[in-house]
């Protein structure tokens, strides 16, 4: 097997902060002797990921997954535990190391605000130290598959937040990083918006062959881009596999819609009644019942139309949460 | 890669970076002209005070006329023009707000940017602030005794100036990594610049003791030396000791600048990014 492009051993970051409580007296008091408390945000985070994966990372607010993607880009120094990106650990911060990777931090702009972008790529030319015919051609690329032509000679102040995301994600991959690390990158993005920037992430990913490991909260992303899926939550691992696998493990329950000819029969014999309009009845019934259920509601009733539905994945992510929370 | 491809490569750098300054600087031209009226008015003020005491007491204080006052002070606008940085404020904003987390996860020390950053607005500000100058000398009759080896001794003694300074303020902005507070810091150090490194006075105004600590302190090599050799106030030996003392202070800097970087990352980046 090929050295994991990304790897992750037990992998831990606390953070200490100090603590105080509110008031006058405290805040004196503080002055002088400052409690610190430490807030484990990652705990024992062990996972791989191949060359050319993409993987999404979920978790919920505060679970460590921006902290995780910060100490695996070198800003952040792990309290215990290695990581290796590229087979460079990322803390060391080596110019090589900085070179082969990228972050994008969806609710965080690089881009100089007052100049158009173009100025900004070039500057990150220089930087990144891409030779020119390189760089036209990378430019060209990404002018193509982000339709920025329009875009680049505008101050990046006069462009919109999709606009701005476009080239935001052209100036993080100009270097064509073989790692990519994807912070949100369609927060606050409308639908058509989402998808040119997921079907972007995707040609970017097959085209280069590029390790991607993204966050996002729109589950949309993660089901169009990602195969295999890694939850944490309060900074542990929570599940690491196929996203399909993912939700049959985490749905308990399946919806069935009935629609019957008598408006009036009453279902909550066969399951949990979730809705009843205009003789379309919605049911929740435990997953492994389903087939049985299914079975005794058109044996026994006049069945117009019945169909068996999966929760929302969202649904079914939020239950994940919750459930470890419990 | 070779150190020559290095070096080509970091022109490029600051090549780009400064037209990069440079457009965001043409887009702020009302900010900036604020910002040189300060510049311009301190100076201005002290020049005013100090001709008013020279004539109040006998055309002369501490071998300065008024003229010669006008001279010191002009000429100490312009230095102080091609030295000053604003990276202490800058700093505190970047950690602040998170923007450093950028810099750090570029392959090039960030400071390389902020120089030639710093040398572009001048590049806009300067002309300008030369010609204002020029338009105070026809107000305050300025006289000095120019002389030859002086004025090519100056170019060296402002490039060197800019250099300490700018490291030194660079290092001091670090200070973000560790606190919150970083006014409170700055104040003090504007408070020793002010008086020794020649702003609220020429430094032979002030006792004996003072001029000695000022020399063993960097502020007067980052302000007050070029201005006094300019205006051929010193004398070839104290011309070199000057130049001398100016480089002990850039190595001294260079490496403050070294191992602060390094211990505030490592602290930047142990608390959160």
């Amino acid at each position: 097997m090929t050295e994991p492009a990304i790897h992750l051993h037990e992998l831990c970051k606390t953070y200490r902060v100090p603590e105080r409580e509110p008031g006058m007296g405290s805040a004196v008091r503080s002055l002088f002797h400052r409690r610190m408390q430490e807030v484990p945000a990652v705990n024992d985070l062990t996972f791989d990921l191949a060359p050319g994966e993409m993987v999404g990372f979920l978790g919920p607010n505060g679970a460590g997954k921006t902290t995780t993607l910060k100490m695996l880009s070198g800003l952040l120094q792990p309290t215990a535990g290695e990581c290796r990106v590229l087979g460079a650990v990322p803390s060391r911060r080596e110019r090589a190391f900085l070179r082969r990777i990228t972050l994008v931090m969806g609710q965080r702009n690089q881009l100089v605000w007052d100049i158009p972008a173009a100025d900004s790529f070039e500057l990150n030319r220089v930087i990144y130290r891409i030779p020119s015919a390189d760089f036209r051609r990378t430019l060209d690329e990404l002018t193509g598959l982000l339709d920025l032509g329009p875009l680049l000679k505008k101050p990046v102040r006069n462009l919109s937040l999709g606009e701005r995301m476009k080239c935001e994600i052209a100036a993080a991959l100009l270097h064509r990083p073989q790692v990519v690390f994807l912070d949100e990158p369609t927060i606050g993005l409308d639908v058509t918006m989402q998808r040119r920037i997921r079907a972007f992430i995707a040609e970017y990913n097959h085209r280069l062959g590029a390790t991607i490991l993204l966050t996002s909260h729109y589950m949309a992303d993660v089901e169009a881009l990602c195969k295999r899926v890694i939850v944490i939550h309060h900074g542990r691992l929570l599940f690491d596999g196929n996203l399909s696998d993912l939700l049959q493990q985490f749905t308990a329950h399946k919806t069935i819609i009935v629609q019957l000819e008598d408006c009036q029969a009453d279902l909550h014999a066969y399951g949990e009644v979730i809705d009843c309009e205009d003789g379309r009845t919605t049911l929740r019934v435990p997953k492994a019942s389903t087939a049985h259920v299914t079975e005794r509601l058109l044996a026994d009733l006049p069945v117009i139309d019945l169909l068996v539905e999966d929760p929302p994945i969202e649904e079914v992510i939020d239950r994940v949460f919750t459930q470890e929370a419990v | 890669m070779t150190r020559f491809q290095d070096l080509r490569e970091m022109g490029y750098l600051y090549a780009q970076q400064f037209k990069t300054t440079f457009a965001t600087m043409v887009q702020y031209r009302a900010s900036l002209f604020i910002w040189m009226i300060s510049q311009v008015l301190e100076p201005l003020v002290y020049l005013i005070v100090w001709s008013t005491v020279s004539n109040g007491s006998g055309g002369s204080v501490g071998g300065y006329t008024a003229r010669g006052f006008a001279a010191y002070y002009l000429v100490l606008m312009l230095v102080n023009q091609v030295t000053y940085t604003w990276i202490m404020f800058e700093y505190e904003y970047r950690v602040r707000q998170g923007f450093l987390s950028f810099a750090l996860l570029k392959p090039v020390h960030p400071i390389h940017s902020d120089i030639s950053d710093n040398l572009s607005s001048k590049l806009i500000t300067l002309p300008i602030l030369m010609v204002i100058a020029g338009g105070l000398a026809l107000i305050f009759h300025p006289t000095a005794s120019l002389v030859l080896w002086a004025i090519l001794a100056f170019l060296p003694a402002l490039a060197l100036a800019f250099l300490v300074r700018f490291l030194l303020e660079w290092t001091l902005a670090l200070a973000a990594f560790w606190t919150t507070r970083v006014s409170a810091i700055n104040q003090v150090y504007f408070l020793l610049m002010l008086f020794l490194a020649g702003q609220i006075a020429p430094l032979t105004l002030f006792p004996r003791w003072i001029q000695v600590v000022a020399d063993f302190l960097p502020f007067r090599w980052m302000l007050g030396f070029p201005v006094e050799l300019l205006l051929g106030r010193l004398t070839p030996l104290q011309a070199l000791e000057g130049l001398g003392a100016q480089l002990i202070w850039v190595m001294i800097s260079l490496l403050l600048v070294r191992l602060i970087w390094r211990a505030g990352v490592r602290v930047y980046s142990a608390v959160g990014a």
